[in-house]
């Protein structure tokens, strides 16, 4: 198995594999309706798991409206997302709390850039066309380039929507092998916009061409779709990942983003990852969470652990 | 307790996530943990010198101090339900509604109370009792409230049966006291009810229930204790019905004891259910699927999927994908909210479940459990798996009902089916392919009460549940279900003068004219019927047959225990009838109606020849032999099933089977619209039948085989043997490839067709002695009929695109 660090070179498209997919929607609907409810996480182990969740984020803005100005205040609550009071009540002063990266428009990347000089945070660009991903392929490819260009070192992608629906995955392999060399060094995460799949069998077929071209997370949506990130998508990807594993021996890494706003909706995520993939994936080389408002939520938790009583989202520093 | 936040960081370990025993805990010491009976309204007072422990099994630790009833205790309990049931029954349906409407809303309103104690006292997770058991069981009662409403319109021609006893199982207290109780109430009836002697703790806080909302004193008595509770209710004679879930060995030993009592009987035995996995299936929800279906409830679950049926070539897959899940099940405290798997009943059923495995593996299977180690305090058991398994092993036929799963290839839909019904039990089956053309078809072909499709182990109280073949009979839920708890009206039934022809040794026998009888002519030697020809008896004798003026009439063969065995050869031969389009079984109807319409002066001579009846009476009852024939083919395309409005995105098929092979004993009475009527309800749906005419008058039966003959009926679908009747009954009774048996005869025939049905735990349906008009046949009796001549398969199958 390659290391955590190490990348997903891809295989040769295999249609045979991708034919051969089958996903039956209630049975999925089913395990992801029980899989909260089989496992629960409380008091310190809650706080720890959040903890970890906060190392495990994407902090993103996406706007229209985004300026330097509110990029720059989220690059400086990507470093300090925590209290240090709280963190020193919670015994967790020494541990590397902080986002996993920063997520912004290609035209934010050089603010974020130069905000998060030092810290070792990435900056993540969304690239290729996002949202629609309808761009021509050229002007897509050179938007990553771009963004590379600007200091970014993570790329997540939007694949070709139209490829799926047609079933055509030597269009979507193809697009996605250029996203992926326009990379190079950078890790790139394709983001199916599975709201917007017709089947969780799509879902399935279009998160393995994905890593067949070389994808190094698989991401469920933009967060602009009527429908993103949900259990039972998300579900449906993570057995992909686990089965391009076993087949291939690369580990690819998952990211759900869009609505995920609550603590409780991160301990879940964490517990369908930790019960479909393993504790190994719980690191942010193979897992993130896209997100804006979470950290409010998993902030007010921690303060909820530290003193017993509930909390204010004034009390704690905005991004 | 506490491990650093920070060294959880690194771990990222579930920690315990434990659900409060408080509230139980106070709930019992209130009572001083000692619990009596609760009987017509009140409780006994414990009697210190017959108090037995309920255990905690998570802990080995006693719960409770439970008392064991005594036979004075249960006579109290059966007269307390036998008064009230006076009132009950007349009580208005809506009425009855109220209180099951006021149970489900007592049972929602205490919901994590009797969660906590049902955990506590039978082991099993809280995540089930909390989201399945006891949501389930309020459901039960909800619907039923429903049925009680609808009674007087739904079921217009039924009456309450009476007292029904129930004994219930340790492995679903809550929900088998609702399955149990609230049918029994809605439909007019009082109850009994034994709860398990290991986990009688929830049905005793449901008789406070019963206290909360006033319920007529009587109606619910709650008594306690082990199987010498069982039996007494069994052979009180004050009991109008037993209502059992259990072991197959002990629904035996009811049906055994029951026998010729009259007490009707609904058994929900064990089952070896097939869980079935295609190449084309959704694999990692398959595996899902195995999860809840074996480790539920730690495999205690009688239609657990406890046999692993998978496509050869997805097999070695399959069995790495479910090893890596078994690795991630979670054995536990059964309170805490994040483990899989509690604990075991009890000690003994630890053992057994231990036995079974050690004989698993010296009979070479290969067996695997997860790395991981179970509690050492507490009886537990963990996830077990067997592979290289062959049908021939002890693990592959008996009924564990513990967490082991074993597991065989097969190779293709057929194999997969032949696999599937190899068993002699048929309570459930699981089915699991994307081809909705395959999981269909294999779903018709199960022999199983309930088959899950792309899931498994749904439950609701809108479709039946209940066994083929030795996993019992009877409905639980649905308006099938409704069945077993109510009568036809008495009124219906009998409600016209007789009209039956009197015997020759009656007295009135009129001499038949001499121009009419058939054996004027070329001597006619009826023989035995089978497989669409004509059979001369095994015996090589032959019985005279009198008329009703005493001379001799005729001869019929003297059937034998062989003729029946090559009968019901013929008649298992000939199932392809049940796959026939009802409208090509209904055409045939009509045609032997209109073969047997032309030769109706000679079957009406015959009757006046036996019988000595007067030949209008005699034309009268060809007459209504011919209706028989056209009320059936009528009703071959129409007695059809119901989708069932289950809390669930997809179909609910409730589906009438036929039974299978049907053995019928005819009455004297009526000896051609008898045979007529029974054959004619049994054959319409799709059984095959081994037909015993009237000893004494057998002729007309014998002489319509002809008819048979030039109808295009089968070879194989009616087979005809004739001769002593009980004999030949019993013969029928004990043969286990006898789906089911009607028997009208006498009561000691009636008695012993129930006993020897043990066997192999037919259906039967008997007369007691008791004579039947049959010239009547309301619409409720054909109902009756068609419901003896079918079972109620409920396929589950979900969807979304």
């Amino acid at each position: 198995m390659n290391t955590h660090n190490g990348r997903n070179p891809g295989v040769p498209l295999d249609l045979r594999w991708v034919e051969a997919a089958r996903v039956n929607r209630s049975a999925v609907e089913r395990r992801a309706a029980t899989l909260p409810t089989r496992r629960s996480v409380k008091q310190a182990w809650q706080a720890a798991w959040l903890l970890r969740a906060i190392t495990l984020m994407d902090l993103t803005t996406l706007q229209g409206d985004d300026t330097p100005g509110n990029v720059q205040r989220l690059c400086a609550k990507a470093r300090r997302p925590v209290r240090g009071d709280l963190l020193e009540a919670l015994g967790a002063h020494e541990l590397p709390i902080r986002v996993a990266a920063v997520c912004v428009y290609h035209a934010m990347v050089p603010v974020a850039v130069k905000a998060l000089a030092g810290s070792d945070i990435p900056v993540a660009a969304v690239a290729a066309g996002f949202p629609a991903g309808l761009t021509p392929l050229d002007l897509r490819v050179k938007e990553i380039e771009y963004a590379i260009e600007m200091g970014a070192q993570e790329i997540d992608v939007v694949i070709s929507r139209r490829h799926v629906l047609a079933g055509n995955w030597g269009a979507l392999y193809d697009e996605i092998r250029a996203f992926r060399e326009a990379c190079g060094d950078a890790h790139m995460k394709a983001i199916l916009e599975a709201g917007e799949l017709a089947t969780l069998r799509q879902v399935y077929q279009a998160s393995l061409v994905c890593m067949m071209a070389g994808a190094d997370f698989i991401k469920t949506s933009t967060g602009k779709a009527a429908v993103n990130a949900t259990l039972p998508i998300g579900l449906v990807m993570c057995r992909a990942i686990r089965d391009y594993a076993a087949r291939t021996d690369h580990q690819v890494g998952f990211k759900p983003a869009g609505g995920i706003r609550a603590a409780k909706q991160a301990l879940d995520w964490m517990i369908l990852i930790k019960e479909e993939l393993g504790d190994e994936w719980l690191r942010p080389s193979l897992f993130r969470f896209g997100a804006s408002a979470l950290l409010a939520d998993i902030e007010r938790q921690l303060e909820h652990h530290v003193t017993g009583a509930y909390s204010a989202s004034f009390r704690h520093p905005m991004a | 307790m506490t491990a650093p936040i920070a060294e959880i960081f690194q771990t990222m370990a579930y920690g315990p996530a434990p659900e409060s025993a408080k509230p139980a805990l106070d709930w019992l010491n209130a009572h001083e943990r000692t619990f009596g009976q609760f009987i017509a309204g009140r409780w006994t007072q414990p009697d210190p010198s017959r108090l037995f422990d309920s255990v905690n099994p998570a802990t080995g630790q006693p719960l409770a101090r439970i008392t064991q009833a005594t036979q004075d205790e249960v006579d109290a309990a059966v007269a307390a339900a036998r008064e009230a049931f006076k009132s009950w029954s007349q009580t208005p349906g809506h009425i009855r509604a109220r209180y099951l409407y006021a149970m489900a809303r007592h049972i929602q309103k205490h919901a994590r109370l009797f969660a906590v104690l049902e955990s506590l006292d039978n082991g099993k997770p809280i995540r089930e009792t909390r989201d399945l058991d006891i949501p389930l069981a309020a459901r039960h009662f909800y619907h039923h409230a429903g049925w009680a409403q609808l009674m007087d319109t739904e079921l217009a021609d039924c009456a309450p049966l009476g007292v029904i006893g129930q004994i219930i199982p340790w492995n679903f207290p809550l929900l088998m006291l609702a399955w149990k109780i609230a049918p029994a109430l809605a439909m007019g009836n009082t109850v009994v009810l034994k709860p398990a002697e290991w986990t009688p703790l929830t049905a005793l806080r449901f008789a406070e229930v019963c206290e909360a909302i006033r319920l007529p004193p009587g109606v619910v008595n709650i008594v306690t204790g082990d199987g010498q509770v069982g039996q007494m209710i069994v052979n009180h004679a004050g009991v109008d019905k037993i209502a059992f879930t259990g072991s197959t060995e002990v629904g035996r030993q009811i049906r055994i004891a029951t026998a010729g009592s009259g007490k009707r009987l609904s058994l929900e035995l064990g089952g070896k259910s097939p869980f079935v996995v295609f190449d084309d299936a959704d694999l990692d929800s398959a595996i899902e699927g195995v999860v809840d279906a074996i480790w539920f409830n730690q495999g205690q679950v009688c239609c657990a999927g406890s046999r692993l049926l998978v496509q050869e070539g997805i097999a070695p897959r399959f069995y790495a994908k479910l090893r890596a899940r078994m690795e991630k099940l979670r054995i536990g405290d059964p309170l805490d909210k994040a483990i899989d798997l509690g604990a075991i009943i009890a000690p003994p059923q630890l053992q057994k479940i231990a036995r079974l495995v050690e004989q698993g593996i010296a009979e070479g299977a290969t067996m695997w459990q997860p790395s991981w180690a179970c509690p050492t305090e507490g009886y537990f058991y963990p996830p077990t798996l067997f592979t290289d398994v062959s049908p021939a092993a002890t693990i592959a036929q008996v009924e564990i009902f513990g967490p082991v799963l074993v597991a065989m290839p097969f190779r293709t839909p057929a194999e997969a089916v032949a696999l599937a019904n190899n068993t002699r039990y048929g309570l459930a089956a699981s089915v699991w392919s994307e081809d909705i053309n395959l999981a269909l078809d294999v779903a018709g072909k199960l022999k199983a009460g309930t088959v899950w499709i792309n899931c498994t182990n749904l439950f609701d109280a809108a479709s039946g549940f209940g066994g083929y073949r030795e996993s019992g009979f009877g409905r639980e839920g649905g308006k099938e279900g409704l069945f077993e708890y109510v009568k036809l009206k008495p009124s219906r039934v009998d409600p016209l003068p007789k009209r039956i022809a009197p015997h020759a040794e009656d007295g009135a026998a009129a001499n038949p004219p001499a121009h009419n009888a058939p054996g004027n002519g070329i001597d006619r030697t009826p023989k035995l019927y089978i497989g669409g020809k004509q059979a001369r008896p095994d015996s090589g004798y032959s019985l005279a047959i009198y008329g009703a003026d005493g001379a001799a009439i005729g001869e019929v063969g003297a059937g034998n225990r062989k003729d029946i065995r090559n009968a019901v050869e013929a008649a298992r031969a000939a199932a392809a009838w049940g796959d026939q389009t009802a409208h090509n079984r209904a055409q045939i109807l009509y045609y032997i109606a209109e073969n047997l319409s032309a030769r109706r002066a000679e079957f009406a001579a015959r009757l006046v020849q036996q019988t000595g009846c007067d030949s209008a009476s005699a034309d009268a009852e060809v007459a209504a032999a011919l209706d028989r024939w056209f009320t059936f083919a009528a009703w071959a395309d129409k007695y059809d099933g119901a989708v069932h409005r289950t809390p669930f995105r997809g179909l609910t098929l409730s589906v009438n089977e036929p039974v299978g092979v049907i053995g019928i004993a005819c009455p004297d009475e009526a000896p051609l619209l008898a045979p007529v009527t029974l054959m004619a309800a049994a054959i319409s749906v799709g059984n095959t039948i081994v037909l015993i005419p009237s000893e004494r008058h057998p002729l007309s039966a014998t002489d319509l085989y002809q008819v048979l003959d030039t109808s295009d009926v089968p070879a194989g679908v009616v087979n005809i043997v004739t001769g002593a009747r009980d004999e030949l009954a019993q013969v029928l009774a004990e043969h286990a490839d006898v789906d089911a048996l009607w028997y009208f005869g006498s009561a000691a025939g009636s008695a012993m067709v129930e006993r020897a049905s043990a066997n192999n735990l037919k259906r039967t349906w008997v007369n007691y002695g008791q004579s039947r008009d049959w010239f009547t046949l309301t619409a409720a009796q054909q109902a009756e009929m068609l419901r003896q001549a079918t079972q109620v398969k409920n396929i589950w199958v979900p969807y979304g695109a």
